[in-house]
């Protein structure tokens, strides 16, 4: 295709400074109705120290991939194929028990809901210090000090006393703090957070994504922050993937694709969200209609139910042919049919004057 | 009642007496004994000392963090739960200490939307007989029947209404929204209270449920009482905001002063919290970080409840000043016409969500607010 970027120079890029690299991911779920393709062909790489921000709406196949780079459909009925790359290994043909020590150590995962992911019956100290003793042979009351550090670092005041304290004794914005603790305790080289702050204050947000942002600073860690919140990229990611069917639609440097984006999903997930910093809008311009079944997914392009520019292209291509994810400009990639002039006309003619 | 001055917040109160006018409501509920047999512990102060006026086909939006006592208040004005003082009269009718059977004839006029569209419809009843139940329980009879009541309902809400058969797990969340406008539509309320309506819904699909909020505004001249946590859709939706903190409110004032020329040190926290889709504006905002959680409302702290997590407090004010943050409690009155401030230290800042002020207009403001603050405060309106 592009002769110009030869072959070997991307594979040695990737052995040298790529950390994580996943190619071609699907997990399909076989179920009474049908084969759910919840990611269907999904690639990105992720470098150390950098925050990769994936975005889409419920249902888009977000946080399907974060399970699967954790391993966490090992032993289900998912069918799994592509690679996770992780500091040259992959992932996917590992077995349940070989991840286990992967997990953890390696990877750790920050979920949405704090207070469903921690035990109610457990004290916040006992979960954290586990965490860390599965993976270092150390004692209880060593591990016990590590925690309390730890929760110090994240910003608990008095760690020492409210070690011993249990979940629900904790705000939200402490228990995202104490998760965000047991996922660090073993330094991992890549934290995937999934909504780490869908459920919190904006206040409280602002403080957990400085804290992440500090973390990865300090450790030189990957990390990966699923969200549906535009702003939250903008404020924290370097690199932003956005998903739509179980697919990548649009990806990019958080700066090209905010400055200049080009697939008509993402003009639509811009011009639906209010926003506070331009004049204000009459009337919000959401997508029309409804996601899209994972189960039959409409041929062509996968937003063509719900695109407005599908006239845009000659005869019927974006009902009949399914567009590729092809670079628009250095280290940006759209899939769309659109002609790359045409979509950044439309964009600055129709797209840009609306937001 | 006669000779108080005009409600906080109001800068020019449209014509006619206001919708709903509600004075000093207070909401205390009783706190946890320590064991079996131990002594009532403090009240938690959910609500404390909320005044603010709405008038018909008005907007007001009320934010503040979780635990700040929005949701509470909104209740309140619905008399879902029982304020413990104050007073809250509609269309000029005191209705906060009437019994559930006197309220039951102004349930028509006030009406509902919930957050979860999972958890308020009932699983085992049909769209229809969810939408219909607001006739049969209030004895109304609509013309051509309440079926077809329930359908005109549906079809002006953007659902199907072939779905009249179809059960709430049938629909999306988006669609279950709708189902909840729709009830409280039914009996063509005067005032709705939304509490967080579109807070569990996805940017592509809440865009449509304001959007559909706002017309239904249009067309029946409804007021809302708007309670959001995401400031952006407050502000695209409110003619007015209250931002509420520890059972109290902080600021109120018309949208665009709000957002353009906020005075309130957690107003300035609140809107430099919110993220802004765009890197370059982003790089250039400042973050004002809150330090600490929130305070406990059964044990407040003295003085003015923010000042310990107030930045202001803790970075710019002399000794003599944070000795009155912490002695005394400052009251919600007029900084600037308009503009109801609970601060001693209330200050415009017009940098906070873009990150560089438009320099004229700043300059004048600070002006007005000097002059404001040499003068008496609370002169602002007449």
């Amino acid at each position: 295709m592009a002769s110009t970027t030869p072959a070997p120079a991307v594979a040695t890029a990737r052995d040298a400074e790529l950390f994580l690299s996943v190619e071609d991911l699907k997990v399909h779920f076989p179920t009474e109705d049908g084969l759910v393709k919840s990611v269907d062909g999904l690639s990105f790489e992720l470098r150390r120290g950098e925050i990769l921000g994936i975005v889409g709406e419920s249902g888009s196949g977000k946080s399907v991939t974060a399970q699967a780079i954790l391993g966490l459909h090992k032993g289900s009925r998912a069918r799994i194929s592509g690679h996770i790359w992780l500091d040259g290994r992959d992932l996917v043909p590992l077995s349940d028990e070989e991840m286990r020590g992967v997990r953890g150590s390696e990877i750790a995962m920050i979920f949405q809901d704090p207070l469903s992911s921690l035990h109610p019956f457990y004290t916040i100290g006992d979960q954290i210090a586990e965490a860390y003793r599965v993976h270092n042979k150390v004692s209880a009351r060593e591990a016990r000090a590590r925690t309390i550090e730890m929760l110090e670092k994240v910003g608990i005041p008095n760690a020492p006393g409210r070690v011993d304290d249990y979940p629900h004794q904790f705000s939200g914005g402490m228990r995202q703090r104490a998760m965000i603790a047991m996922a660090l305790i073993c330094q991992p080289k890549l934290l995937i957070a999934d909504e780490p702050t869908t459920a919190l204050d904006v206040t409280v947000q602002a403080q957990i994504l400085e804290l992440i942002k500090d973390l990865r600073d300090e450790l030189n860690s990957a990390v990966i922050l699923i969200t549906h919140d535009l702003g939250v990229v903008a404020e924290t990611c370097d690199h932003v993937v956005v998903m739509y069917g179980g697919q990548c639609v649009e990806k990019g440097s958080v700066d090209d694709v905010f400055e200049l984006p080009e697939m008509p999903y993402t003009w639509g997930l811009l011009g639906s969200m209010p926003r506070m910093d331009r004049v204000r809008q009459e009337r919000l311009t959401p997508i029309p209609g409804q996601p899209p079944s994972l189960i039959n997914v409409p041929t062509g392009c996968v937003f063509n139910t719900r695109c407005r520019f599908s006239d845009h292209v000659e005869g019927r291509r974006c009902f009949t042919e399914h567009p590729q994810l092809l670079p628009t400009a250095p280290g940006h990639e759209v899939r769309c049919h659109i002609e790359p002039e045409e979509r950044r006309r439309l964009f600055e003619l129709e797209i840009k004057p609306k937001l | 009642m006669t000779t108080t001055s005009a409600a906080p917040g109001a800068a020019t109160p449209p014509a006619g007496a206001p919708l709903l006018e509600v004075r000093d409501v207070r909401k205390h509920f009783p706190g946890r004994s320590a064991g079996l047999f131990g002594r009532r512990g403090n009240p938690v102060k959910a609500v404390d000392g909320v005044s603010f006026a709405l008038h018909q086909g008005e907007t007001l939006g009320l934010v503040g963090e979780s635990g700040c006592g929005k949701s509470t208040t909104g209740r309140v004005i619905a008399k879902l739960i029982e304020p413990t003082s104050g007073s809250i009269r509609f269309q000029g009718k005191e209705i906060a200490d009437l019994s559930t059977g006197q309220m039951r004839p102004l349930r028509r006029e006030v009406q509902m939307i919930f957050q979860d569209p999972y958890s308020s419809l009932n699983p085992r009843h049909t769209i229809g007989t969810i939408v219909g139940s607001p006739f049969r329980i209030q004895g109304a009879h609509p013309e051509g029947g309440i079926k077809k009541a329930v359908q005109g309902l549906m079809e002006r809400v953007g659902l199907n209404p072939e779905h009249y058969n179809r059960y709430p797990h049938e629909f999306s969340g988006g669609q279950r929204q709708r189902i909840g406008i729709a009830r409280a539509l039914a009996l063509r309320p005067q005032l709705i209270v939304c509490d967080e309506p579109v807070s569990a819904l996805d940017v592509s699909v809440q865009a449509q449920v304001v959007n559909l909020l706002e017309d239904l505004q249009n067309e029946f001249g409804l007021a809302y009482v708007f309670i959001a946590h995401d400031l952006s859709v407050v502000r695209h939706i409110s003619d007015r905001v209250a931002v509420m903190y520890l059972g109290k409110i902080m600021e109120i004032t018309d949208r665009d002063t709000l957002y353009e020329a906020p005075m309130h040190p957690y107003t300035h926290a609140l809107l430099s919290a919110v993220p802004i889709p765009d890197p370059t504006v982003e790089a250039r905002r400042e973050r004002i970080l809150l330090t600490g959680d929130l305070p406990s409302p059964s044990n407040p702290p003295s003085g003015c409840v923010f000042h310990t997590r107030c930045p202001k407090y803790r970075d710019q004010l002399s000794d003599g000043e944070r000795e009155r943050c912490r002695t005394e409690e400052p009251v919600l009155e007029d900084k600037r016409p308009g503009q109801s401030v609970y601060c001693h230290f209330a200050e415009v800042r017009s940098d906070i969500i873009d990150g560089e002020a438009p320099a004229p207009r700043s300059t004048g403001i600070r002006e007005v607010i000097r002059k404001t603050a040499a003068g008496a405060p609370g002169t602002g309106i007449e």
